[in-house]
């Protein structure tokens, strides 16, 4: 699925994500992340990150993601949200989601 | 590396030069105390003087020497900056400074040591930026970390030796009478500072409230003090009453707050003339309104409550529930206030408080004490200084010389802060070593330190959930996943010394 539109999901609050999903012209999964946790866990949230646009089918994607120490059902689920925004999808697979299980 | 008994590697040159951590008071040992010179008043003799400019010259300050601060101003501190600014501007440079503590707002002390104006520190604790800044690896000497009772000693056996002590005097008379109780920038108990006045060679008294002779109470003597300066401003009395004392409406706070009340008022401590200490936090602030109701429901006062003291305190001693208080610092306003008032508030120094060689302690007569922790690990030590990112960020305070003297030292701490976890495999940096720390209390339940198979005994009904400390690491890590190890440089930035003055960490550059 390609990215087209812009999608955002999340806040600045703590122990949320702030993701902002553009087109990428590059056919990458492309992550710029601020974090709090950087040392202890930004390895993991993009790993989050990049496993959640997998799922979903998406390979282009740029994604800028300031986090406040979200946990990682938080990061799968407004990554998720932000890319659906950017399709337009308003519906969710949801026993599919449920097999990810990232 | 040499490795001491809390399995840390202390590199050779610091392992020779302070000896490495053994047991909690196995360096306990007479020794000779330190002596100070004095330059004798006359009569007619004046010691107060026109500018801190004037001071500093009186007092000879040369490049090399060490000068020693209080923290009892806390966050609305003004003497620090301001002394440090005018030895810039002399010149001076290659001094070791030796504050009791630095809050952020000594953030300038990072531009002093840039310049080389500073070149040496020894500190309870660094916070925000210039934890950070040390960290980064901006000082070519290792911080020097200190716990409260460890300074004192360090002061006492003449490994701080202070040429001169610049005490911000929240009132003083022309001839260095002073207390902190009367005066612009009250801080109630000087404890701090009183062993700076005591054994450094010059000492100056910088105040805001000059008062005529003789200023009582008498915290520091006269006949500790050189020379006197009057400035416009020695702090702000809001930043000084910094210390929280909202009461939490956290419910994690209040549940934690429950479970410790729970072991306190179930342990064999809990009688009649019990003693306690309590410390600020939410969480420890909710403690003392539990105690209160079991206290006054079981009939039962406690002979005294020691410390950093808060309002909680004052109100219980005001209600009759704590006979006597006893203050090395105060926290906020209204405990500042009772000290000058309530002649059953008694003020005492650092030493007194908490030096492990001292003619004993206050915290040897204290059964109960309440710390936090910024993490412990699954052999009860306990961080209090770095951050889980490896950054210094804390104090060392008062916490590895109370947890090692009461009877019961409890710390309590939520499982997990935002996603870090709080319990771990291995803390970043260790301040108080596993021994000294009886029961963790976290949200989800306590572990007791097998050790204390009293307390395992004591607590075997106890109605709350009880853990191993891998058990709650292992709750910790499922919620936030296992965290990566930081990556620490190869230069030592600080050196944690045990209250007994052997290294119990180094701190690397990060």
């Amino acid at each position: 699925m390609e990215i087209l539109e812009k999608g955002i999901s999340g806040t600045t609050e703590s122990s949320d994500i702030y993701i902002t999903v553009e087109p990428n012209d590059e056919n990458t999964i492309a992550i710029d992340l601020q974090s709090d946790v950087e040392k202890q866990y930004g390895d993991r949230i993009r790993e989050v990150i990049t496993n959640t646009a997998k799922n979903l089918g998406v390979s282009s994607v740029k994604v800028t993601a300031v986090d406040s120490g979200a946990l990682d059902c938080t990061i799968t689920a407004r990554t998720l949200n932000a890319l659906q925004r950017a399709l337009g999808n308003e519906r969710y697979n949801w026993k599919e989601i449920e097999t990810w299980n990232v | 590396m040499v490795k001491n008994n809390v399995g840390k590697e202390i590199p050779k040159e610091f392992a020779d030069q302070y000896g490495v951590f053994d047991e909690q008071f196995s360096n306990v040992k007479p020794f000779e105390e330190a002596s100070r010179k004095i330059n004798p008043v006359k009569p007619g003799d004046e010691k107060l003087l026109g500018s801190l400019r004037e001071a500093i010259e009186k007092t000879g300050l040369e490049d090399g020497m060490t000068i020693s601060f209080h923290h009892h101003f806390r966050e609305g501190d003004y003497v620090i900056n301001m002394v440090l600014d005018e030895i810039a501007k002399m010149g001076i440079k290659d001094i070791s400074i030796a504050p009791s503590s630095l809050a952020n707002v000594h953030e300038p002390v990072i531009d002093h040591i840039k310049n080389g104006v500073i070149t040496n520190i020894t500190s309870s604790g660094l916070r925000d930026k210039i934890g950070a800044a040390i960290s980064e690896g901006i000082m070519e000497n290792p911080v020097v970390i200190r716990s409260h009772g460890g300074r004192a000693r360090a002061i006492a056996s003449g490994d701080i030796k202070i040429d001169v002590a610049f005490l911000g005097a929240p009132s003083s008379d022309a001839y260095g009478n002073i207390n902190g109780t009367k005066g612009k920038a009250n801080c109630g108990s000087l404890g701090y500072a009183m062993i700076d006045a005591k054994y450094a060679d010059q000492v100056v008294a910088i105040t805001d409230s000059l008062m005529p002779y003789p200023n009582a109470p008498i915290s520091i003597p006269q006949t500790d003090v050189d020379f006197v300066v009057e400035v416009d401003e020695i702090g702000d009395p809001e930043g000084i009453a910094s210390g929280a004392t909202r009461f939490t409406q956290d419910p994690k706070e209040l549940l934690i707050a429950e479970y410790a009340a729970e072991v306190i008022t179930n342990s064999p401590y809990f009688k009649e003339g019990w003693s306690f200490q309590t410390g600020t936090g939410g969480a420890a602030l909710a403690v003392s309104r539990y105690l209160r109701r079991a206290m006054i429901d079981k009939d039962i006062t406690a002979s005294f409550a020691l410390g950093g003291i808060t309002n909680a305190m004052v109100e219980l001693h005001k209600e009759g529930l704590v006979d006597k208080i006893i203050d090395v610092q105060d926290f906020d306003k209204n405990s500042a206030i009772s000290l000058g008032e309530n002649e059953n508030h008694y003020e005492i120094d650092a030493e007194f408080y908490a030096s492990p060689f001292s003619k004993s302690s206050a915290i040897n007569q204290l059964d109960v004490c309440i710390l936090s922790a910024l993490e412990i690990d699954t052999d009860y030590n306990v961080n209090v200084l770095t951050g889980s990112d490896g950054v210094i960020r804390g104090a060392s305070g008062g916490h590895s010389d109370t947890s090692a003297a009461s009877k019961l030292s409890l710390v309590i701490s939520p499982l997990i802060r935002g996603r870090i976890a709080t319990v771990v495999d291995e803390v970043n940096t260790v301040v108080t070593p596993g021994d000294s720390v009886d029961v963790v209390v976290t949200e989800v339940g306590i572990s007791i330190n097998p050790n204390r198979e009293d307390l395992i005994e004591a607590f075997k009904d106890l109605d709350v959930p009880q853990f191993t400390m891998d058990e709650l690491r292992d709750q910790a890590y499922e919620v936030v996943g296992q965290p990566k190890a930081i990556e620490y440089g190869e230069k030592p930035v600080a050196l944690v010394e045990y209250r007994d003055g052997t290294l119990i960490d180094v701190v690397n550059n990060v």
